[in-house]
């Protein structure tokens, strides 16, 4: 990734990838702070989620290890879908993007300050709803818990990329709903698969979660590195 | 001044000039230069204001100056001046009226001091004192040397202070001609 100097005229100052994605971020953490669009709408999803699957299955505590892995992850990656969505629309409402378009700041300081915005929202739920999970579905890890703290990372990333990523490529079209998850989560579905089976055998202690955590970080190097190339592409196809 | 009916193409000309749109043919230059590397010479108004909605008028200028590489408030202040707000205004933009938002839009195309300033329909939703105000301030830009290409239906309000009418039919560019003995 370039992190060097953009191009500037007229004095300006000059400023790099790195400043301009924090700009971003901070823009967005604002925005957010004010409306809370997206955190609202996913942590009321993510509580639907665990109240309604605790009250249909009550799981015993070994049923509920096995099972957590595949909850915990499809609540995230459902609701991170809805807030990915709100995200981008925000930059659509009164035409914004065009303004970020028209300056010459580069696409991929856009890019990686929505995946960081993102990201930060995603992890900020899964704080707040992982100990809720414990305690609807009776949890305890036999596994080392900074496994756990890894592999949310590691996954949250590798799913918050790609869906930054089709989220702006689909925005838009006219069924952007519709758009993102089916563009999303067939690209997401090896991340996913690691994600449970990770998650599953931290919980359970039977395996090592190893292969799984090195195959998420290289699913989340080759992924961040293509979205970024790419996106400059995406931001500007009309 | 673009003139033209609805859907003669003036604010599709103004995307591609911008760097919005691709041409489907040929290349435009701005002052020698293609769009993308000429972006700090140009200003952009739409219909839309091209602000957000949660933030006020100064964040959403030093947002949008950061990406021009300006760390100082004081050419955003000027600018806010310019357009006839006041800087101190806490108020957030979703709260304006569509009058300030249209200056503020106005603002943030002009902030960065651009010497080519593309404007789409900026006397639309503006009362008539506003309106004279801005135009008072585009005459004096274009006294400073500045390009405006601006589209408006509202010809009156420029008849004394533009150079040049550009009128588009269908994609096309259909007339030209100097401003002067032109009548509103």
């Amino acid at each position: 990734m370039k992190a060097g100097p953009a191009t500037t005229g007229k004095g300006e100052k000059s400023m790099s990838i790195t400043r301009l994605t924090w700009i971003n971020v901070r823009k967005d953490l604002r925005l957010e702070w004010r409306s809370r669009d997206v955190l609202n709408s996913m942590l009321f999803f993510s509580l639907l989620v665990v109240v309604i699957f605790s009250f249909a299955f009550s799981p015993t505590v070994d049923e509920s290890r096995r099972i957590a892995g595949g909850l915990v992850w499809i609540a995230f990656l459902f609701s991170m879908v809805m807030a990915l969505n709100q995200s981008w629309a925000r930059e659509l409402r009164n035409g914004v993007l065009d303004a970020y378009r028209v300056s010459p700041a580069p696409a991929e300081a856009l890019f990686l300050g929505k995946c960081l915005g993102n990201f930060i929202f995603v992890i900020l739920l899964e704080c707040l709803m992982a100990p809720l999970f414990m305690v609807f579905y009776n949890l305890s890890s036999v596994g080392p818990l900074w496994q756990l703290v890894v592999i949310a990372l590691l996954g949250t990333w590798a799913l918050v990329v790609n869906g930054t990523f089709f989220a702006a490529m689909s925005i838009r079209t006219r069924n952007r709903e519709l758009m993102l998850p089916l563009l999303l989560l067939p690209i997401s579905i090896p991340a996913v698969g690691s994600m449970v089976t990770a998650t599953t055998q931290v919980l359970t202690g039977e395996g090592s979660p190893v292969m799984q955590m090195k195959f998420l970080a290289g699913f989340c190097v080759v992924f961040t590195t293509a979205c970024f190339l790419l996106f400059g592409t995406v931001l500007n196809a009309e | 001044m673009l003139r033209g009916e609805n859907g003669a193409g003036k604010s599709t000309l103004l995307r591609m000039i911008a760097g919005l749109n691709e041409a489907t043919e040929g290349s435009i230059l701005i002052f020698g230069a293609p769009t993308r590397e000429a972006r700090h010479d140009i200003g952009y108004m739409a219909h839309a204001p091209l602000l957000y909605d949660e933030l006020d008028g100064m964040e959403n200028l030093r947002f949008f100056a950061r990406l021009y590489g300006l760390d100082s408030d004081q050419p955003l202040a000027e600018a806010m001046q310019r357009v006839g707000l006041d800087p101190a205004l806490t108020r957030r933009i979703g709260q304006y009226s569509q009058g300030m938002r249209q200056r503020l839009s106005l603002a943030r195309a002009i902030f960065h001091r651009p010497r080519l300033l593309l404007l789409d329909e900026p006397f639309s939703n503006v009362d008539p004192q506003s309106a004279t105000q801005i135009a008072k301030l585009l005459a004096g830009m274009r006294s400073a040397g500045d390009t405006i290409l601006l589209v408006t239906h509202q010809i009156g309000l420029l008849a004394n202070l533009a150079d040049e009418y550009l009128v588009m039919s269908r994609g096309q560019l259909v007339d030209r001609g100097f401003m002067a003995g032109v009548q509103a």
